[in-house]
C-alpha cells in the first residue's frame, strides 16, 4: 500500500465526489487541488471555474487566491463576477454546478459560519465573511465542504448563519425561498459525511484508516449517525502519482 | 462628469481632488490581484479619514486603508489576501476592537448593488442568503441610516415574488444600489480621454466604475486614443464615465497586474509580519507609505531586482516558477 499524507487523502477523498460532467466551482487551497485531481482522474468532462469569471483555467501552476493570474491563463473565457454568480443562479446551468467550501463551524445541516466567531457585533474572532460562498450555498446542485475535525467546529448552533445548509431540516430551503441544491458531504481530517435523504441530518459515510467512528464523535459538538459508515478506501499509487506530479509538483497546498 | 479630451493628471491632485474625508468610496480589484494600490498609499499619505469604503472581496487594498486608520465604516463580501492573509489582518484587528463598523454581504450581492447604481435602479433582485445572518443581522443601526442619506433605510429586504409563480423564485433578496462619491480602479491600458481597458479578469470593476460620481482609472500605459480605437471590442469603460486619468507603472504592486507582473510574496508575506504586531506596523506605514514621496519612491525602495522577479511572463501573464512561500 502506498504512503501518503492526510491531506492527499482528503484531496483524494473530495475529487472523488465530483461526478463526470459537473461545473466545479472552487476557492483556493485544498478544494482547487480537490477540483484539479477529480479533472485529471475520474471527471475528465468536469469544468473548473471560479467566483472571479474565469472558466476552464489550465492551471499551469496552483493559484494562492482566485484572483490569481494563474487562474486568468489558457481560460475558455475570462469573465467576470456577475457573469460568474449568474451561472449559478441560472435554472439550466446551476443544478450541475458542485461548489467546494470551507467554513470556521459547521452545524448537523450543513450550515456554514465563515463571518465570525461569539457576538456579530462584538466577535471575539472575525473572519473574512461570505466572499462568494453564501451566493454558492444559496443557488448551486450540491456542495462539499471541507471541514477540520474539532468540537469547536461541528457545534449544535452557528454564531453566525453565512451559507445556508438544509437551514433547520427537511423543508427549511423550500420554506426560505431557496433553490434545491443543498449540501451533498463534508470532508474532515478523520472522515466523511453525508446528510441524510429524509431528515438532512449530517451522518458519518466514512472513517479514515486508523480512526474510530468513536473518536470522530468524540471530536463533534453534535451526535451523528455512524451505522451506515465504512472504512474509507485509501489513495491508489495511480490517483497520489497524478496528484503529485500534476496537480501541486511544488507542494504549495499539499504541503 | 468630466468631459475634457485630457483627463491625465498626477495621483497627488487627482486624490486630493475627488477623495475627501467622510466620503463614500469603493476600489476595484480582487484579493491580491490590481488593488488600485498607488492611490490607496496616496490616500493614507494625505492622511484622509473617515471614509465609508465599499469593495467585493478586496484584500490588501482595504487592509492598508483600515490599518493607516483611513475606514470608520465598511461594506464588504470578503476581506482576505489569498493564502498571504486569509483574513486580512489589520481588518481582523479593526472589527474585534471595535474601531470600524462593517456591514456584511455576499460577493454576487455587491456586484449587483454596484450594477443597480450602475443602471440607475434603487436595488436588484437574487435568490442569494435567504435564511441566513446576512439578511437577518445588520453591521448598520437605524439610527446610523437615518443619519446619513447616503445610506439606504435597510440592509437587504426579502419580498414575495410580485409575478407570482412566474420564473419559480417565490421569495426573493432585494439588494440596494451602491452610489459612492467616487471609485477608483487600475487598468492595464488608458487613453486620455478616460477609455479604459483592463486585461485578464476584470471583476467588477465595470460596475464600480459605472456606480459612482467621480472616477479615478490609474494604468500601466498611457496610450493614444488611436490604440484603443484600433481593437475597441477590448475596451470596458467609455470616457464619459472617467473623470482622472493617471499614469503610475506598477500602480497595483504588491498586489498583480496580468501581463505585466505578479503579486510580489515577500512583500505580501513582510505586510503580514507587520501587520500582526501594532508596533511594527507603525514602523511599516512611517518607512513604506508616509516616509516616501510617491509611489516610484516605493518601487525604488523594494528595488529593482525584486521587481524583475515578478514580471509577467509573456506567455501566461504571470512570474513563472515565482518562489511563492
Amino acid at each position: 500500500m502506498p504512503d501518503y499524507t492526510l491531506k492527499e487523502l482528503m484531496t483524494i477523498a473530495a475529487a472523488r465526489e465530483i461526478r463526470d460532467g459537473d461545473i466545479v466551482f472552487c476557492g483556493t487551497g485544498i478544494s482547487m487541488v480537490a477540483a484539479m485531481a477529480a479533472k485529471n482522474i475520474s471527471a475528465p468532462n468536469s469544468v473548473i471555474f471560479f467566483e472571479t469569471g474565469a472558466i476552464d483555467s489550465l492551471l499551469e501552476e496552483v493559484p494562492l487566491a482566485v484572483s490569481d493570474s494563474r487562474v486568468m491563463f489558457w481560460t475558455s473565457v475570462n469573465g467576470n463576477l456577475a457573469d460568474a454568480f449568474a451561472a449559478m443562479q441560472n435554472r439550466v446551468t446551476g443544478p450541475h454546478v458542485v461548489g467546494i467550501m470551507g467554513a470556521a463551524q459547521i452545524d448537523k445541516y450543513g450550515n456554514l459560519n465563515s463571518t465570525a466567531i461569539g457576538d456579530y457585533f462584538k466577535p471575539k474572532v472575525r473572519f473574512s465573511g461570505s466572499g462568494g460562498a453564501c451566493d454558492v450555498a444559496s443557488f448551486v446542485g450540491r456542495t462539499i465542504t471541507f471541514m477540520q475535525h474539532e468540537k469547536r467546529k461541528f457545534v449544535q448552533k452557528l454564531d453566525y448563519i453565512t451559507s445556508p445548509g438544509w437551514l433547520d431540516g427537511p423543508d427549511g430551503r423550500k420554506k426560505a425561498g431557496l433553490p434545491a441544491g443543498g449540501p451533498a458531504s463534508v470532508i474532515t481530517n478523520m472522515a466523511t459525511m453525508g446528510f441524510d435523504e429524509t431528515t438532512k441530518e449530517m451522518y458519518l459515510t466514512g472513517f479514515f484508516p486508523g480512526i474510530t467512528p468513536q473518536k470522530i464523535l468524540d471530536n463533534m459538538g453534535f451526535e451523528i449517525d455512524v451505522s451506515r459508515a465504512k472504512e474509507v478506501e485509501p489513495p491508489t499509487e495511480y490517483e497520489l502519482q497524478i496528484l503529485r506530479e500534476k496537480c501541486d509538483p511544488q507542494r504549495l497546498i499539499l504541503g | 462628469m468630466n468631459i475634457s479630451k485630457d483627463k491625465s493628471i498626477r495621483l497627488k491632485e487627482a486624490v486630493g481632488k475627488y477623495v475627501a474625508d467622510g466620503c463614500h468610496m469603493s476600489i476595484g480589484g480582487f484579493t491580491a490581484s490590481r488593488n488600485p494600490m498607488a492611490a490607496v498609499y496616496e490616500i493614507i499619505r494625505q492622511r484622509i479619514d473617515n471614509l465609508h469604503l465599499y469593495a467585493h472581496s478586496n484584500g490588501q487594498g482595504v487592509d492598508e486603508l483600515i490599518g493607516a486608520g483611513c475606514v470608520s465604516r465598511l461594506e464588504i463580501a470578503y476581506a482576505g489576501t489569498g493564502r498571504f492573509a486569509p483574513t486580512c489582518v489589520r481588518f481582523k484587528k479593526a472589527v474585534q476592537k471595535g474601531e470600524i463598523a462593517v456591514e456584511d454581504y455576499s460577493n454576487y450581492q455587491m456586484t449587483l448593488r454596484f450594477l443597480a447604481g450602475a443602471m440607475g435602479v434603487p436595488f436588484l433582485p437574487t435568490r442569494s442568503s435567504l435564511g441566513t445572518d446576512i439578511i437577518a443581522k445588520w453591521g448598520f443601526s437605524s439610527e446610523m441610516r437615518a443619519a446619513d442619506p447616503r445610506i439606504p433605510d435597510q440592509k437587504l429586504m426579502v419580498m414575495d415574488n410580485p409575478f407570482g409563480s412566474w420564473g419559480d423564485a417565490p421569495k426573493l433578496v432585494l439588494v440596494p444600489a451602491i452610489n459612492c462619491d467616487v471609485t477608483i480602479i487600475h487598468a492595464q491600458k488608458a487613453d486620455r480621454e478616460g477609455t479604459v481597458r483592463m486585461e485578464g479578469l476584470i471583476f467588477s470593476d465595470v460596475e464600480q466604475a459605472k456606480s459612482a460620481k467621480h472616477v479615478i482609472v490609474t494604468c500601466e500605459e498611457l496610450v493614444e486614443p488611436d490604440i484603443l480605437k484600433a481593437n475597441p471590442d477590448q475596451n470596458q469603460i467609455p470616457s464619459f464615465c472617467v473623470d482622472a486619468v493617471v499614469h503610475v507603472p506598477h500602480g497595483a504592486y504588491p498586489t498583480a497586474c496580468y501581463r505585466y507582473y505578479d503579486y510580489d510574496p515577500n512583500y505580501l508575506n513582510e505586510y503580514r509580519r507587520y501587520a500582526e504586531d501594532d508596533r511594527l506596523y507603525k514602523t511599516y506605514l512611517e518607512d513604506f507609505i508616509y516616509g516616501l514621496k510617491d509611489h516610484k519612491a516605493l518601487l525604488d525602495k523594494v528595488g529593482r531586482g525584486r521587481l524583475e522577479k515578478i514580471r509577467a511572463d509573456k506567455r501566461t501573464g504571470y512570474a513563472v516558477g515565482l518562489d511563492r512561500r
